[in-house]
């Protein structure tokens, strides 16, 4: 069996000016969404208390939030999750309140007033933590920036690593921005998932620059262009199999992992989706505008020709 | 053609029995058990512990079916829960206060598993339940506490010495004197120098002087505060009865406490915020009101308490119910010797304390007082000396029946009773058992579900290559479960999406290969030799690949915490065992099916 059986070349190059202004349309709605509206951090981020309850019927969330009200919690969120049975608080750190015995107050509260509900799980993020996750966070991004580009610089050539960081952090930017866009939650499992998504859609820009360069070495006489194209096109089976593949199993955390899983799966489809992308039609266009030839990277064999005759 | 050498194919074969091995343990579940270690260094778990819990637990018709002792802890496993609470109980009753028996959880696999270090993944608490903590030391408290300890120290210093001062206080993070004129200055800076010379006392001014902490002062301070912190938390989660508690410093500041199995955090938080503390009581050493005591007639001022003896019995003794002095006046408790030779311990107490105990010792000469700690509101006489002589200076030795571990112990008991510092808990995460179970099987189903996926696209898509890659796609899955087992890395939710994610990312290896090989066979290279170029052309892009995303799962290595760190650790692990796999092991069974074979249609 095979999907693509494809003759001719498909002149990719041709539409780079389409493609990258379409990226380019994206990643600004994208920036757009994120000044406008502003990442949706959990708790880990925010600091707070976070609890989960369970009720062997369906909970009464008016019962709930007046419970909260009563206690003086009125900034408090009820929220159902995963199902009616399950209900997530969120509760806001308070200045010169002991956070550390809030969720036990509450608890009993509520169990006050509905002897059926258990405790499943409690999170209680004080906020000087918060803090160095964020910074830990940046961090993390700025190294796995850095030293891709120092070992795509040094594998291919500066012009290779720059696009595929360009693309990339595009690709960041815009899982970034669907976050913002639908108010999903940002919690530190994502933060994750898109660093694995980095790392991950690296690899579709550095199975195209591998195919340009060996085409550079065994197509002698082919155009700049015409030999991105064909390193797309030859490549291109392989990009779409493989994330398949590996959405296949991101689908199957996204419908059995539950709502744990479930921010992370989804930051995982968009990196996956627009890394395929940015990775074929952002990165190879910008090699070639930066002015990518076959003397960039055939240098060795060259020479050794040369001491041969 | 298609040759692949037999030193390959043992490597696989050692690395898949290897992994076999180490990844059976996860299969075998778990059965509940009872752990039992000794409370104190000086309470052993030795042979007769054994056989005196085995006598009792027979008694009551408790069979366990299997036992471990590892020299310092002893478990019995059980086959029902049931049985595993009842045998708790016997067991308390028969070893007493002085031994930890906790409720655990421990593998079911054979002992020759356990004996090669074979055992189940370690999960972490969103996997099993339990309760983590995050503490922070207030390390300005701590600084504050020695400042004033210093304080205290002066004053009585200069009054010993009958110099006249103004006053000595904590001013802004260091101690200031004032004093009337320039003369007493001088001569408190003199006597500064000589009785407290690690002290750095400086000139402020005309008749000031001032005290600051050096640098190094303030690290030791902090070190000190969060070392005892530590012992303190040890000593109250033995309490209890946890069964694999971590406390870790992390940080310069902060300490985790990890309590697998808890569920009641409440009391968990209650415990470990608490201040135990020591009082100085007299005892009451008429031998009649004791006997009466034990008969229930405990005389109104008298409080019948448990001694601890020396070899980790208790016996009762009558204290009277003043209070002479609280734990609050000591600054230290260390082990030592006596000037016979004789270990002993040896406490310091702070100015306060000193006087009070100057005052107590004269009046009490010949009378037996005792050190009773308190603790969650339960008291034990930790040990109770007859006093010889006045004691004055603050500098207390308290010695007896006691070995050096007893020593050891008491001043540590002295030493951990309080907190060197209060503590904020500034991150809690909690999880109930069954959502610890309910994360289990979400994991498990998304891999199983998404492998399953992958299998039977595979294999309908590549055939025999197909099947191939999903070979060694399960030989990955099957080593990496082997190196977290072997690692004993903590498995977490992340942990298992990780796992789930690495398999998914893996076949992209196997898709190269395979699309390579097809490509070479379209430009007309014949069946074995596509495959040879097939491989070796992959395996460049590969490892390029591979290292990229090893950049990104290092960084999540280094820069992660909590939930971060293990997806990470997952991640790294899941790309060294991926390259392996989908390198050699595919290739040794492309070379199995199509080795030293003609072939006229590769099955691709």
């Amino acid at each position: 069996m095979e999907f693509f059986k494809i003759k001719k070349d498909i002149p990719f190059m041709s539409y780079g000016k389409l493609t990258t202004s379409i990226s380019l349309l994206t990643f600004i709605l994208a920036i757009f969404f994120l000044i406008t509206r502003g990442l949706n951090l959990s708790v880990e981020f925010t600091g707070g208390t976070l609890m989960e309850v369970q009720y062997t019927q369906a909970a009464n969330l008016d019962q709930i939030r007046g419970d909260l009200d009563k206690m003086g919690l009125d900034q408090a969120t009820v929220q159902v999750y995963g199902s009616s049975k399950n209900i997530m608080l969120r509760l806001p750190n308070k200045q010169g309140t002991n956070s550390a015995t809030l969720s036990n107050n509450v608890f009993q509260h509520l169990k006050s007033t509905a002897p059926d509900v258990t405790l499943k799980s409690v999170e209680f993020i004080g906020p000087q933590v918060g803090r160095d996750l964020v910074n830990n966070g940046l961090m993390a991004i700025t190294f796995v920036c850095i030293g891709i580009m120092i070992y795509l610089a040094l594998r291919f050539e500066w012009r290779f690593a720059v696009s595929a960081i360009v693309a990339n952090m595009h690709d960041v930017v815009i899982i970034l921005g669907c976050f913002a866009a639908f108010q999903w939650e940002f919690s530190l499992t994502v933060l994750a998932a898109i660093l694995a998504v980095l790392g991950y859609s690296v690899n579709e820009s550095v199975v195209v620059f591998d195919r340009i360069r060996e085409n550079f070495r065994t197509i002698r006489g082919g155009t700049v262009p015409q030999i991105i194209n064909n390193a797309i096109t030859a490549t291109m089976s392989r990009t779409i199999i493989t994330h398949g593949c590996t959405e296949m199993m991101v689908l199957s955390m996204l419908f059995f992992g539950g709502p744990s899983l479930h921010y992370f799966a989804l930051a995982l489809t968009i990196g996956i989706l627009f890394g395929v992308y940015s990775s074929v039609l952002v990165a190879s266009p910008i090699v070639m505008w930066l002015g990518v030839s076959r003397e960039n990277l055939v240098k060795a064999p060259k020479r050794k020709d040369e001491a041969v005759v | 053609m298609t040759k692949f050498p037999a030193w390959k194919y043992f490597i696989i074969l050692c690395a898949v029995v290897i992994g076999l091995l180490y990844t059976l343990p996860n299969f075998y579940g778990e059965v509940p058990a009872v752990q039992i270690s000794g409370s104190r260094s000086s309470v052993v778990v030795d042979s007769n512990t054994i056989s005196q819990v085995t006598a009792s637990l027979k008694a009551d018709n408790l069979n366990p079916i299997g036992e471990i002792f590892d020299g310092k802890t002893l478990k019995f496993k059980f086959a029902t829960t049931d049985n595993q609470l009842k045998a708790r109980d016997v067991i308390q009753q028969t070893l007493g206060d002085s031994y930890i028996v906790a409720l655990n959880l421990i593998s079911a696999s054979p002992d020759w598993l356990s004996s090669i270090n074979a055992n189940p993944m370690f999960l972490g608490l969103d996997l099993r339940g339990g309760v983590h903590f995050l503490l922070e030391v207030d390390m300005d408290a701590a600084v504050k506490k020695t400042l004033n300890k210093n304080v205290g120290d002066i004053r009585r210093d200069l009054r010993n010495n009958s110099i006249r001062y103004g006053s000595v206080t904590v001013d802004n993070g260091s101690v200031l004197i004032q004093l009337r004129d320039e003369a007493t200055t001088e001569l408190v800076m003199q006597q500064l120098n000589k009785d407290f010379p690690k002290m750095q006392a400086v000139r402020d001014g005309a008749t000031n002087i001032r005290i600051v902490l050096s640098a190094e002062e303030m690290q030791l301070i902090k070190e000190a505060a969060v070392k005892q912190n530590i012992l303190t938390l040890h000593n109250r989660v033995n309490e209890l009865g946890v069964a694999e508690p971590i406390i870790q410093q992390q940080g310069p500041d902060r300490i985790v406490v990890e309590l697998p199995g808890v569920q009641d955090t409440a009391h968990a938080k209650d415990i470990l915020g608490r201040t135990a503390t020591l009082e100085v009581r007299m005892v009451d050493d008429d031998a009649g009101a004791l006997s009466q005591a034990q008969g229930g007639n405990v005389p109104v001022n008298d409080q019948l308490l448990d001694e601890i003896n020396s070899d980790g019995s208790t016996s009762k003794i009558l204290v009277r119910n003043d209070v002479e002095l609280t734990g609050d006046n000591i600054n230290d408790a260390q082990a030592g010797f006596d000037e016979n030779g004789s270990p002993a311990v040896n406490i310091s107490l702070d100015s306060t304390g000193a006087a009070i105990f100057k005052q107590v010792t004269a009046d009490n000469i010949g009378k037996r007082m005792a050190m009773v700690l308190v603790d969650h509101g339960k008291s034990q006489v930790v040990t109770a000396p007859v006093i010889r002589t006045q004691i004055g200076g603050g500098q207390v030795q308290i010695s007896g029946a006691m070995s050096v571990q007893d020593a050891n112990d008491v001043s540590l008991l002295l030493r951990s009773g309080s907190l060197a510092a209060p503590m904020n808990i500034i991150e809690e995460r909690t999880v109930g058992p069954s959502l610890g179970q309910e994360n289990i099987n979400k994991g498990f189903h998304s891999v199983l579900w998404g492998f399953l996926a992958i299998a039977v696209f595979m294999c309908v898509y590549y055939l025999a290559f197909g099947v191939a890659s999903v070979v060694s796609l399960g030989v990955n899955l099957l080593l990496l479960v082997a190196l977290l087992s072997m690692l004993q890395a903590t498995l977490t939710l992340p942990g298992i999406a990780a796992i789930a994610l690495a398999l998914g990312m893996a076949i992209d290896s196997n898709v190269l290969i395979n699309e390579r090989i097809r490509e070479e066979l379209r430009n007309g290279q014949k069946p074995h030799a596509a495959i040879e170029s097939g491989y070796a052309h992959a395996w460049a892009t590969i490892l390029d690949s591979n290292v990229t995303t090893l950049i990104a799962g290092l960084a999540l290595l280094a820069f992660g915490s909590g939930p971060v760190k293990g997806f990470a650790v997952v991640h790294c692990l899941g790309i060294l065992t991926s390259m392996f796999s989908a390198v050699v092991v595919s290739r040794g069974i492309a070379a199995i099916l199509y080795a030293n074979k003609r072939i006229k249609k590769l099955h691709i």
